[in-house]
């Protein structure tokens, strides 16, 4: 009896301690950033909101235009959208009256929410590039990916019997491939004022980190359409946030920012530096690691089961024996 | 032999149960649209808001409403409480039709469906993914749903050979009937820390989150058995089985007092609580929550209230909105895209029309399989 009840009270405490976190399981970090990794260094101060690379990107993927109406048929996207994997948006700074242009993309984040949540690991993350791309073969439509991206980038076709998910794979896609045949992103290709460059993270990063020491005022020749380009634009120098979005932000992206207005302005959400795909990753593997709690609390289960049933059903016996001997 | 029975009242052709049909029929023409012209054409679904009633009602509530056999199970077999065994057999049937429902709500939801026997595959298996563990996890607690319950189709068909060789392993099934629930009904909370910032700070309790589902759900499991047994003491006319629910009324008290210790008490330490006081939708959505989480506290912490059937009743009602309404306003009213974002979300007609319509599945066929199957246990005077 004494025993039932300790294995009894183990096993309840083996589900409750498993469902909880116990501070001894080690933590999942974010995850490290791959030397070769691609990404892209967007300057809001530099852009002019032209939208070259929102037509470019539609026409690189052959994705439709999102017309207003059919009196109007050109592309006015609004948003992001299944259809619209790049946009050029506009926001109005509260304080100054000025307005000032955001680049809207996969972030390509080195620690991706959606990869770390796909049940089938239809969004991958390339080992070597970085390049968060998306198989659709494999996946089963769930859309967990949508909404556990911080930044609200896969979109599904809801429109479609068939849909299927669409977001920005840095052109380097099966078919497209621009990455692999050292060409550039099509958003960065056409970019006329070097507001949008190409280049591996740390010479983007580093990149970002000289524009930040500038005077606002001096001139600077600003690199167009890549980090390896000859190219160069020479301009006046804005007033910067001091600040490289996608440094840190949920353990960091290959796409980058800068900004003259805040980032909370252009939309973009303040992340925290640990990744959240690293927090639901250590929940998860601290209670189905190697398997052992489940099975340590099966195994628990099975015995009380077991025997709680035997003894039901000699009890039953013994009910149905007794009955018969007192009909008797 | 067999301490069950079906119902004596055999006709099944009755107003509630055509009306039940209708109400189903209409659930099926309107999936018959969302396969033919997508998701879109029947959801409001939009591309701020993937998840609409029929993950959050369907499945994540769903099954959580669906835990009585899980939860009496625990009971009955691993805590070897026997007297509760009357009720394990209803519960058992109730979670059957709700987990089978859920399951099948979460496939007419998949935006891919076709490919969905991905998650099986080994070699696209994602572990780092809670969503792959729930969708494992239900798939096949389903199956053992339909393993526990077995013996009273072998009991109905006096199939008796086959009954006694799974009455020898039933205790295997019964086992692995406890533990998946333990394992994706915690997961549906973890479902949420990957959303990080999207779920409001109200809800986002982060590493707590499996903790705080799993004490819901099994605190949802024992108020639905109060509530089915309640329900088929007055629609069948049947005798009262408040001498056995008011024991599970005790559970749900220790359940309830531990979740909103934890609840407040994470709440206070994140410095989340005086958003509760904001006065907006959402921080009234939480008060009204928290109401309905405490009512049942109140009621069921006096053992003279605990004695009344009808007070028990309206503790475990309470308990099931409140349990329902928590995972409502973690996944869709405290839930927002981005902070900034103006996309909305509320469900269209026909997509509330299909959820109903599951529902009146769901009653619809408990209804038939009581009046057919030996489920409920027998009346000894009647």
């Amino acid at each position: 009896m004494d025993r039932r009840k300790f294995l009894k009270m183990a096993s309840t405490g083996a589900v409750i301690a498993t469902s909880s976190v116990s501070g001894t399981v080690q933590a999942r970090g974010n995850l490290p950033i791959s030397d070769q990794a691609v990404g892209m260094l967007f300057d809001a101060t530099r852009c002019i909101g032209c939208r070259a690379c929102v037509v470019e990107c539609k026409d690189i993927n052959g994705m439709p235009p999102e017309s207003a109406s059919p009196d109007a048929p050109w592309d006015n996207a609004q948003d992001l959208s299944a259809d619209t994997l790049n946009i050029i948006k506009a926001h109005k700074d509260e304080n100054s009256d000025d307005f000032s242009f955001i680049k809207r993309n996969c972030m390509h984040c080195v620690d991706a929410g959606c990869v770390s949540v796909c049940p089938v690991s239809a969004m991958i993350k390339d080992p070597v590039t970085g390049i968060v791309s998306h198989d659709p073969d494999a996946c089963i439509g769930c859309r967990y990916c949508v909404a556990a991206c911080p930044y609200n980038i896969p979109k599904y076709e809801y429109d479609e019997a068939l849909g299927q998910i669409q977001k920005c794979q840095l052109c380097n896609q099966k078919g497209v491939e621009r990455i692999d045949n050292n060409q550039l992103p099509g958003c960065a290709e056409v970019c006329p004022t070097g507001a949008n460059i190409y280049g591996t993270r740390e010479e983007l990063l580093a990149e970002a980190k000289r524009r930040l020491a500038l005077k606002p005022g001096d001139r600077y020749d600003y690199k167009l359409n890549s980090m390896d380009s000859s190219h160069y634009q020479e301009g006046t120098v804005a007033e910067y946030q001091p600040r490289v979005y996608g440094e840190f932000e949920g353990g960091g992206t290959q796409v980058l920012l800068l900004a003259g207005t805040s980032f909370e302005t252009l939309g973009m959400p303040d992340l925290p530096e640990k990744s959240y795909a690293s927090v639901s990753e250590t929940v998860q593997h601290s209670i189905y690691g190697g398997f052992a709690a489940p099975a340590a609390v099966l195994g628990g289960l099975l015995f009380l089961a077991r025997r709680n049933i035997k003894a039901e059903k000699n009890n039953a016996e013994q009910a149905k024996k007794d009955k018969e001997e007192k009909d008797s | 032999m067999s301490e069950h029975q079906a119902l004596s009242n055999k006709k099944l052709f009755t107003l509630p149960t055509l009306i039940l049909a209708v109400i189903s029929f209409i659930a099926v023409v309107i999936l018959a649209k969302r396969f033919i012209y997508g998701l879109g054409a029947v959801t409001n679904l939009n591309d701020g808001y993937p998840w609409g009633i029929w993950v959050v009602y369907d499945v994540v509530v769903g099954t959580g409403l669906a835990c009585g056999g899980y939860a009496m199970a625990l009971v009955v077999y691993i805590a070897n409480k026997g007297k509760y065994h009357p009720l394990v057999r209803p519960a058992l049937l109730a979670s059957l039709f709700g987990y089978t429902l859920g399951g099948i709500s979460a496939f007419i939801d998949m935006g891919r469906y076709w490919n969905f026997y991905n998650m099986f595959l080994p070699s696209q298996m994602n572990l780092n993914s809670v969503m792959l563990e729930v969708g494992l996890c239900v798939t096949a607690y389903c199956i053992v749903l339909f393993i526990e319950f077995a013996p009273v189709f072998f009991e109905r068909f006096k199939m008796h050979g086959l009954r006694e060789k799974l009455d020898k392993v039933l205790f295997i099934f019964i086992a692995i009937g406890v533990l998946l629930p333990t394992m994706h009904q915690s997961s549906l909370g973890s479902l949420l820390i990957a959303m990080g910032y999207k779920v409001d700070i109200l809800w986002q309790s982060s590493y707590l989150m499996p903790l705080f589902a799993i004490l819901t759900a099994l605190a949802m499991g024992f108020s639905i058995v109060i509530f089915e047994a309640s329900m088929v003491t007055v629609g069948f006319k049947r005798h009262s089985e408040t001498h056995l629910l008011k024991g599970l009324g005790k559970v749900i008290q220790t359940l309830l007092a531990v979740f909103l210790i934890l609840r407040f008490g994470d709440l206070i330490m994140r410095d989340a609580l005086s958003s509760a006081f904001s006065g907006t939708f959402k921080a009234n959505m939480f008060l009204l929550e928290s109401l309905l989480f405490i009512v049942p506290l109140v009621i069921l912490s006096s053992s003279k209230q605990r004695n009344k059937g009808s007070r028990l009743f309206i503790a475990g009602f309470s308990m099931l909105f409140a349990g329902a309404l928590y995972r409502f306003n973690a996944f869709l009213i405290g839930w927002t895209p981005n902070a900034t974002d103006t996309v909305v979300y509320f469900p269209s007609s026909q997509e509330l029309l299909v959820s109903i319509g599951i529902i009146a599945m769901e009653i619809l066929a408990y209804i038939l399989f009581v009046k057919m199957l030996p489920v409920l246990p027998k009346e000894e005077h009647a």
